[in-house]
């Protein structure tokens, strides 16, 4: 007692003190050195042999704009059409059966095994194996009547996008605790309705991030299919320089609309995010 | 057999007949057979891994028997008789079945993206068909009934272990099932909350609800049971009136069981 006495009236009485503010120096060299970065990057664009005049002209040119409404277009198409494939994948890759499960393994062994540009070109010259298709009987038509840019390319990144999809929603649906699809039985459920009721609205909190990383990768993705005469705004970006050899300007044009596409998504994925975190404490 | 309640004279509404279920070489239920009245509360206790929950989940079917019959409310499970054959029925028909028990899980297993009130209506509109007014209504009464009326909106994450168990109670008995299964109902709650679950499970019993509940509350089979049941190794060992399974085993292995729990 005596002894605790004596040390604490040893101690300076600091109550009257007053707390300096930390200084960071560290944070002010880090933001001096990238202001100094970004101004000899400005310098470098502005005396370069750009003409921002263009840039600015050709952000809204018809064909670009007809471009851009193409690219955002294929993206909402290819990534519903994947994440169809991917459910319907996931769901027969969880089931009992060993028929259902085998099938999609082997659909996802083979579009993720080969490049998505591989798969285009396959679609796209679909014509020269087989010239005409249909239900024999029923209807029929020419493959190159059927198979335009626009379906080819919907076909080859949504069927390869249902491929890594299914991935996505599988380790969503492993995610979920076992006693999830137990209970759901015990009230009666069949596997189906327990996994659109109670087990896919838990999944989507694991799904949406990685989904979200794959429909921004989508927007980019799209414009591979440049290669196949899709007019997304990358092709129409560069059908226009082939006439007025703006390469440079019209690059930034498409870069500033791909840009724009993915800032819009990224707000979308929190919406989507909080309305399925309900139930789940803050901040998760 | 032993086990058929000679007493009540009531038709059993669960018969299990001589089941097996191992998983790979390891014989998890040997050869039960065990006989449950309407309005009867059948205890089951027993040491870790003797069998219990494996038994319940061969109940509601949430697993497959390799070896004998389950007959609940006058259906075979998970068969179809036709002449001579059996034939497994399809999933949901499984399903329909599954709708006689309502179980109960040690660890809740609440739908946790559902508030109370979405958990325990769930059931009623989606399997049932009922209208959402009506299971609203129900819901509404039956959490009244476990002592949650004023957690209706509340999400499981927010709710206590007692209170999670509570609203799980009122989601099984939602469906209107004929046998309610409880799975060590109140081993996962710290121990003062222990009490307010076995309230609900008493006033249950009291209303005349078929229950089978295994438990390690021995003093909760004491008090409510009309059976104890003595399960180890798969097997059921003794069987008869809680007062004298629980006050005067006639066997070895039943007694140094209960020395143990009460230890
Ligand atoms: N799905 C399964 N796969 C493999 N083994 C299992 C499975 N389910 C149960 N078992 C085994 O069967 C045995 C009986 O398990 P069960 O859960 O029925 O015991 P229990 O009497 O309920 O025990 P406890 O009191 O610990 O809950 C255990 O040894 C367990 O490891
Ligand atoms: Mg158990």
């Amino acid at each position: 007692m005596s002894q605790s006495a004596a040390s604490t009236a040893a101690l300076p009485d600091i109550s009257g003190h007053s707390i300096v503010a930390e200084r960071y120096w560290g944070r002010w060299i880090a933001v001096a050195a990238i202001l100094v970065v970004l101004a000899a990057l400005a310098r470098a664009f502005a005396v370069g042999q750009i003409e921002w005049a263009f840039v600015g002209q050709f952000l809204t040119a018809r064909a670009i704009l007809e471009g851009l409404a193409n690219t955002i277009m294929m993206t909402i198409g290819a990534m519903s059409l994947g994440i169809i494939l991917g459910v319907v994948t996931a769901i027969m890759r969880m089931s009992p059966n060993p028929v259902l499960k085998s099938v999609a393994m082997g659909y996802a062994w083979l579009f993720r095994g080969t490049p998505v540009i591989l798969q285009l070109l396959l679609w796209f010259n679909l014509a020269l194996i087989f010239p005409t298709i249909g239900i024999p009987g029923i209807w029929s038509a020419r493959t190159v009547d059927v198979m335009t840019p626009a379906v080819a390319a919907l076909l080859g990144l949504g069927i390869n996008q249902g491929a890594y999809t299914s991935e996505v929603v599988r380790a969503g649906m492993l995610s979920v605790d076992v006693g999830q699809y137990e209970a759901a039985k015990s009230i009666g459920m069949t596997r189906l309705k327990a996994l659109r009721r109670i087990v896919f609205p838990q999944a989507m909190r694991v799904i949406i991030p990685p989904l979200g990383n794959e429909t921004i990768g989508m927007v980019k993705l799209t414009s591979l299919a440049s290669i196949i005469q899709f007019s997304e705004i990358l092709h129409n970006a560069q059908n226009i320089y082939y006439a007025n050899s703006r390469v440079i300007e019209l690059l930034i044009v498409a870069a500033i609309w791909y840009l724009a596409v993915v800032s819009i998504l990224t707000p979308l994925q929190m919406l989507l995010e909080r309305h399925y975190g309900r139930g789940a404490g803050v901040g998760r | 057999m032993t086990n058929i309640p000679a007493a009540t004279g009531l038709r059993p509404i669960v018969s299990i007949r001589d089941v097996h279920k191992s998983f790979g070489s390891f014989k998890a239920v040997d050869g039960v057979s065990l006989d449950v009245a309407s309005g009867e509360v059948v205890c089951i206790i027993g040491a870790s891994g003797s069998g219990k929950t494996t038994l319940l989940r061969c109940i509601n079917q949430l697993v497959q028997i390799d070896r004998g019959a389950i007959w609940v409310d006058g259906e075979l499970a998970g068969f179809r008789i036709d002449g001579d054959k059996l034939y497994h029925l399809p999933e949901t028909e499984i399903a329909r079945q599954r709708l006689a028990t309502g179980m109960v899980f040690q660890r809740f297993n609440l739908f946790p993206h559902l508030t109370a009130l979405e958990n325990i209506i769930e059931g009623p509109i989606q399997v049932r068909g009922r209208s959402k007014r009506e299971a609203v209504e129900e819901a509404h009464a039956l959490l009244k009934r476990v002592g949650l009326a004023e957690k209706a909106n509340s999400y499981p994450a927010n709710l206590s272990g007692g209170q999670q168990q509570r609203v799980a109670i009122a989601r099984a008995l939602a469906m209107k099932p004929k046998v309610m299964l409880f799975d060590e109902p109140t081993s996962a709650l710290d121990p003062e909350l222990v009490g307010e679950v076995l309230a609900v499970m008493r006033e249950l019993a009291a209303s005349g609800m078929t229950m089978i509940v295994v438990t390690h509350e021995l003093g909760f089979a004491r008090e409510v049971a009309d059976r104890v049941v003595f399960m180890d190794h798969g097997a059921i060992v003794e069987t008869g009136p809680a007062s004298q399974v629980l006050g005067a085993p006639t066997e070895a292995r039943t007694s140094a069981f209960i020395a143990a729990v009460l230890a």
